[in-house]
């Protein structure tokens, strides 16, 4: 039998753009949405239906992921007219969207359905906290999680900081390189009237804020959110009915881990995240090379994630993260800007798939900013980045989008604007 | 017939259930003030965290062995800000990733058995600021255990004070 790690060059070829994603919905992103999870996935798969220009008998299929802190698939449909030849409702936090997109492809080229919609909702912040203070923090601890709650060890800060340490440790990473993701997040953010922080912040102002976990400050960390977010996927002959401009999938890896998804400490290098054993098996599949991408989506739970996902996907030489991430590439204006709606440290917190739906615009060519909108309905961007302004990145073809669930466990995609 | 093990610890309920044997196997070595993992029959390497298969090999045959409980700090956090409310009256404290001395490097040159644990004073107590400033990736510790119940207790890392300590240890530079 052939090797797991010996990739066929021509399979993973034959899904390449064959299907698309062609709506997108959200709702706001606050602290205090006042409704429930399932009010709010209602909406936001709404959002996307319109988006796509699907009417209810248009979408068949159904996909959500959760932490036992949402709605289900059966509720959405049934608020929304849809009767479903499939849906699943699965655990899981980041990395579960680009996986998704990978699993509807899936369903629909075995002709289980047609038109999938993927979505999340949470109220990160008012009802379960994502940082996993409340009732998540007073819960009996059992089984496996003896081994780590019984230490204070159970936020994603406290769980995914030992790799960021040993990042520092072994590359010599500092601190006012990492906070520049933050510094560059919030740029971003300035330009997205959706975003819940849309204040410019600077390197002083991050390493000023006070210390959650070392090496992560408060600014070093996202915000928990009230939100839900929704993606539709379909084949690309579909797509071509429906009402944008599709973005096409290149390729997709899904929940790719380290050895030992137990305890990934235990095979190092610790400073090592998934994304290396993802990288190549994205690229194979999508038929380019990070030196190809335009805009990047990295995962922001923390401005360290952003870093070595990065790295370990080859936009830039191992241990060169901090580099990478502070030399102006990820701005807005610089070669390849990385969350460009501001991310999950500043428009908010939906595990992962408001960096999908960035990206879809940028691809779109339509970014929401605040750019004047012309006589064709369309915005026209004017490229100034400065604060307030543009956030379009003048002719994106080809994103990446790189989750995270943690430094153990990845996700990725690759899409192409479609004609 | 074993019974779940129900127990506070610093306000929180730590629960061994009654049906997870493995975790009851080693807890109870841990009260005893005794370090056991398991080893594959098969393949001869120990493993940690407690599990029902080797990590390695796929064998469900194993035996429960005496490990030594000394080794270096191979990565840390030290938390400012505590998400468990137990826990709030120890910041700072550090929750360390340990590589024992038994099987580091083996069976591949990054792995180790890396065990987690605070930072804690020699009789369990999680360890004062002055002792939590000196310790970073590098230290050498030893293991000692925290009481919490019959049939529980939890390991934890202390400084090797009998150990040569490296002349550089690692620790997040403060400004």
């Amino acid at each position: 039998m052939a090797r797991i790690d010996q990739l066929d060059p021509e399979l993973g070829a034959s899904l390449r753009e064959k299907y698309a994603i062609v709506g997108v919905g959200e709702t706001e992103y606050v602290r205090g949405s006042g409704t429930t999870t399932r009010a709010m996935a209602t909406r936001a798969v709404r959002n996307a239906m319109e988006d796509a220009g699907l009417k209810p008998g248009e979408v068949d299929g159904m996909m959500s992921y959760s932490a036992m802190d949402s709605t289900l698939s059966t509720f959405v449909s049934a608020d929304l007219g849809i009767r479903l030849n499939f849906y699943m409702d699965v655990l899981g936090g980041g990395s579960s969207t680009e996986a998704m997109v990978g699993i509807a492809m899936g369903v629909i080229e075995a002709g289980m359905c047609e038109t999938v919609v993927i979505f999340r909702s949470m109220n990160g912040h008012s009802q379960t906290r994502v940082g996993g203070t409340g009732a998540r923090a007073v819960a009996p601890v059992v089984g496996e999680f003896l081994h780590q709650r019984s230490y204070g060890w159970q936020s994603p800060g406290q769980l995914f900081a030992p790799s960021f340490m040993r990042h520092m440790h072994d590359y010599g990473t500092k601190p006012e390189q990492v906070a520049m993701v933050k510094v560059a997040h919030s740029h971003h953010a300035s330009n997205n009237p959706k975003a819940l922080y849309n204040n410019r912040v600077t390197v002083d102002d991050v390493l000023g804020s006070r210390m959650i976990c070392k090496p992560l400050h408060l600014l070093d960390c996202c915000v928990e959110t009230d939100n839900a977010t929704a993606i539709i996927v379909t084949s690309a002959a579909r797509a071509k009915d429906c009402r944008q401009i599709p973005a096409l999938i290149r390729g997709v890896v899904g929940r790719v881990s380290k050895p030992r998804a137990d305890l990934h400490y235990e095979a190092g290098p610790i400073s090592t995240v998934a994304g290396h054993y993802a990288a190549p098996r994205l690229w194979r599949n999508a038929g380019v090379g990070p030196e190809d991408i335009d805009v990047t989506g990295s995962y922001d739970a923390f401005t360290f994630t952003t870093m070595m996902q990065l790295e370990d996907y080859g936009f830039c030489k191992k241990g060169e993260g901090g580099d990478y991430v502070s030399d102006g590439t990820t701005f807005l204006g610089g070669r390849r800007p990385n969350n460009t709606s501001g991310g999950h440290l500043c428009e908010g917190y939906t595990h992962g798939v408001a960096m999908v739906v960035e990206n879809v615009r940028q691809l779109r060519h339509e970014a929401d900013d605040s750019c004047p909108i012309g006589p064709n309905g369309k915005r026209q961007h004017t490229y100034d980045h400065s604060e307030g302004g543009c956030r379009q990145v003048k002719g994106v073809e080809v994103s990446a989008n790189l989750g995270w669930a943690t430094p153990g466990t990845g996700s990725a995609m690759v899409m192409r604007r479609g004609a | 017939m074993t019974e779940t093990i129900v127990a506070d610890y610093l306000g929180m309920t730590l629960q061994v259930d009654s049906l997870d044997n493995e975790n009851q196997a080693y807890f109870g070595h841990c009260a005893r003030h005794e370090f056991h993992l398991q080893k594959c029959d098969d393949c001869g390497l120990i493993r940690y965290p407690v599990g029902t298969g080797c990590a390695w090999c796929a064998s469900g045959n194993f035996t429960w062995t005496p490990v030594e409980g000394k080794g270096e700090v191979h990565s840390y956090t030290e938390v400012v800000h505590a998400i468990q409310p137990a826990f709030k009256p120890y910041v700072p404290y550090l929750m360390l990733v340990v590589d024992l001395d038994t099987q580091k490097g083996a069976p591949t040159e990054h792995e180790a058995l890396r065990v987690l644990g605070n930072l804690v004073t020699p009789d369990g107590v999680l360890a004062p600021p002055e002792m939590v400033a000196k310790v970073g990736i590098g230290s050498r510790v030893r293991m000692v255990f925290t009481d919490i119940a019959d049939g529980l207790a939890i390991p934890q890392w202390t400084i090797d004070e009998d150990a040569a300590q490296p002349a550089e240890i690692w620790r997040y530079p403060d400004a």
